[in-house]
């Protein structure tokens, strides 16, 4: 029975240093050197070098002339990075019709007639980087309209960033929202000069 | 639903089971410890950890020997999880200077981790330190892996055995399977994973000034190291809150392929070593096909579930038929649906999507995959075991309807090995059905549920099969980091692995020593369709039945309701 215990506390602290430390620190080590941006979070800066956001996370946008991610449940105000979450509302959650047919309304009264399934619901962690094609499309009058540039401009960028799915089977065709915004600002600036 | 839908689902799970081939021979060396490629790296390594824990690495153990080597590990392995918990403000590596865990969390997380189920009760960007992820959880997703794999080994040399005595050595297998299998495969994932996107870094979080002038705090980890293995070895505990759904944990198709495959190939190739081992590799075929039909069962029947009419978007008048709430653009439905099948079939845990906003009936597919026992293809190594103690119940059966001592790839089946496997089996109806009756009437308990109605009972149902099951996934609205959950849940824990494990060590002991029999004219095969068929009846009337009544409470009446709310628009 003690040599038991003394193979298993032995085994614990030695694999804990091998696979606890050593591995994650060499997978830290390669990722640094040979994919540096991708293990660093994929950061986007601006000129100056500040961090402007995560190309894989979702950041809240307002304004009428950016395109607008999906709502979001992640902390209090939403797109909480450090707090991912989804609402975990049940089908059949009150709450869940009664947000819904709020965000929906909200986009009725823009004149939006068609409201993709992804425009009023929360996703998963609450910061999805991405829109449908066609939520995307949805918004070019509005974005239109405050950056007083035509539609088509506006809709030429979304198209742009259509990413379509993986060999046409694997995962839905996506918009990410932060790039395709950052693209906006260069292509139809307006206002103050673009960040970047 | 439409065409690339359904031949996302399909090739996912082909790929996965082809794969399943080659590394299941790879697996089937390292089981007997024969020459790999790795070898001239791994032997030093190797003879340094067996000189270390002072054990003779070719001294095969008798069931009792193997069984007490493996709870010994796990016992040594939760205590060093536990104090690395409730310390992790005195250790090195806090950068967000988070406090030591509480006793009913650490205990919780531990059992958890060491017990393969990986259910989280935290929020781990807000509570865990980068070390405690690192030291505590990445390396315990390697080891419940391993020693799981290690039963299946010791289950493969009790089948393959003429009147042996040992079934292998504990120490020998955990070490070679943990450094020859898992450690180069994940060590590979985790490399491509940063390549295609996921951060892996020891800086804790970025400040970002957003477009529009705000801040947001973007929380980083060692990533895709942790990932490589949570998958691979049917862990599924995220290293954020969102689990796989985290676009840092799964940014894209590439990412989200790779991790599906991963989370099953190793479960199925586990099989396919026990059939090469066995000498019975057309057996090994007929249970890889049983697990493969349920999987892809239960991904058409998600996928159909979740490009229904939502009520709530039928309430708003939003006119569209995919369920989106909790779901990732870029994963969609199909790829949702086919996650969602290999995680509740694999004891995996880990989601892309959160589940407690799946249709009624998704959820309760999702929800019966991990009732029938988490077989399909189950665990890394739990799903053998427990596959073959089914295998066992159905010659057992087959055997009764003709009046015949049954046998299973050569070796008599009796009463013993029955009785054996009826104790496993009943297990996890005892946890689960018994601790979610009394937490349906606890107000304790009851506090913690985030939906009303019958989606309440869900969520409580839920939490034990995925608890008793060792799987981890969740109805993640629950509030389960209280005392009440985190004890009954770690009980429940507890019992899925280790009073199931028990049986099934004894179980191997007892066919190792039986004779090997040549088959006869009057063996019942169990290679061919006729086993196929019976296997799957006597899995859902086994593993399926006794759930029904509660699941009819749960999913099935709230499917009503929401027909019902979607024909009243």
């Amino acid at each position: 029975m003690l040599a038991q215990a003394r193979a298993a506390v032995v085994s614990t602290l030695f694999f804990t240093l091998l696979l606890g430390i050593g591995y994650p620190l060499l997978v830290t080590a390669i990722g640094q050197l040979a994919f540096p941006a991708q293990a660093g979070g994929s950061l986007i800066r601006d000129r100056s070098g500040q961090v402007i956001g995560s190309a894989l996370i979702a950041q809240k946008f307002d304004r009428p002339e950016y395109l607008h991610p999906r709502p979001s449940a992640a902390g209090s105000d939403g797109y909480d990075a450090s707090g991912s979450s989804g609402s975990n509302l049940g089908p059949l959650n009150p709450d869940l019709a009664k947000r819904m047919h709020k965000d929906a309304d909200a986009l009725r009264a823009q004149g939006v007639k068609a409201i993709p399934a992804d425009a009023v619901t929360t996703s998963g962690s609450g910061l999805d980087p991405d829109i449908s094609p066609a939520n995307a499309r949805m918004q070019a009058a509005r974005i239109a309209a405050a950056r007083g540039a035509p539609e088509a401009e506006v809709l030429r960028v979304i198209e742009a960033h259509v990413s379509p799915p993986l060999l046409g089977i694997f995962g839905q065709p996506t918009v990410n929202v932060l790039k395709t915004n950052l693209a906006l600002d260069t292509a139809l600036p307006r206002g103050e000069p673009p960040r970047r | 639903m439409n065409g690339p839908g359904w031949m996302e689902i399909v090739l996912t799970i082909a790929v996965t089971v082809a794969l399943a081939w080659p590394l299941g021979a790879y697996l089937a060396r390292v089981w007997q410890g024969e020459r790999t490629w790795l070898d001239p790296v791994l032997r030093p390594v190797e003879r340094v950890i067996y000189a270390g824990c002072g054990v003779r690495a070719d001294r095969s153990q008798g069931w009792l020997s193997y069984a007490a080597s493996f709870l010994a590990f796990s016992a040594a392995s939760f205590v060093v999880l536990y104090l690395t918990l409730r310390f992790q403000d005195l250790l090195p590596l806090n950068p967000q200077g988070f406090k030591g865990v509480s006793p009913d969390l650490a205990f919780n997380t531990a059992v958890s981790f060491v017990s393969n189920t990986n259910w989280q009760s935290y929020v781990p960007e807000q509570a865990l330190s980068t070390f405690s992820q690192m030291a505590g959880l990445t390396s315990h997703n390697f080891l419940s892996a391993a020693a799981g794999i290690a039963v299946a080994a010791a289950m493969a040399r009790a089948f393959a055995a003429h009147r042996g005595e040992g079934i292998g050595n504990f120490w020998a297998d955990l070490t070679r399977i943990t450094l020859y299998v898992l450690l180069p495969v994940s060590l590979v994932l985790a490399v491509a994973y940063i390549a295609l996107g996921e951060p892996q870094t020891l800086l804790a979080n970025v400040t970002a000034h957003t477009l529009e002038g705000g801040k947001q705090t973007i929380a980083l980890f060692p990533t895709a190291s942790q990932e490589a293995i949570k998958q691979l070895g049917t862990n599924g505990g995220g290293i954020f809150n969102a689990n796989s759904a985290h676009p840092f944990e799964n940014p894209n198709a590439w990412t989200n392929l790779l991790e599906i495959v991963s989370m099953n190939v190793l479960g199925y190739a586990c099989v396919v070593a026990f059939g090469r081992i066995v000498l019975a590799r057309k057996d090994a075929r007929a249970l890889v096909t049983v697990m493969a039909l349920f999987v892809v069962a239960a991904a058409s029947a998600i996928y159909a579930t979740e490009t229904q009419v939502p009520p709530a978007q039928a309430a708003a008048h939003v006119a569209t038929d995919v369920s989106m709430e909790g779901k990732e653009v870029r994963f969609g439905a199909p790829s949702t649906a086919v996650w969602a099948a290999a995680t509740t079939g694999a004891s995996c845990g880990g989601v892309n999507a959160m589940l407690d906003s799946f249709m009624p009936l998704g959820g309760g597919v999702a929800m019966f995959m991990m009732q029938l026992g988490e077989i399909l293809p189950g665990g890394v190594g739990s799903g053998l075991y427990g596959m073959v103690v089914m295998a066992l119940i159905a010659v057992f059966v087959a055997g009764l309807m003709v009046g015949r001592t049954p046998e299973y790839l050569g070796k008599k089946v009796e009463a013993r090995e029955i009785k054996y496997a009826m104790l496993a089996v009943l297990i996890l109806p005892l946890a689960i059905l018994g601790f979610t009756a009394v937490a349906a009437v606890l107000p304790v308990a009851l506090k913690g549920l985030a939906n009303p109605g019958a989606h309440g009972l869900s969520e409580i149902l839920y939490a034990y099969s995925s608890a008793s099951g060792n799987n981890g996934s969740a109805f993640a609205g629950l509030s389960a980091n209280t005392p009440w959950w985190n004890t009954t849940l770690g009980i429940a824990m507890l019992l899925g692995r280790f009073a199931y494990v028990i049986p099934v060590f004894a179980i191997a002991g007892s066919l190792v020593a039986k004779p090997k029999l040549a088959a006869t004219a009057g063996t019942f095969p169990t290679d061919g369709p006729l086993f196929v068929g019976l296997l799957v009846g006597v899995i859902l009337i086994m593993g399926g039945l006794q759930f029904f009544p509660a699941l009819a409470l749960g999913p099935i009446v709230e499917h009503f309701q929401a027909l019902q709310a979607v024909a009243a628009r």
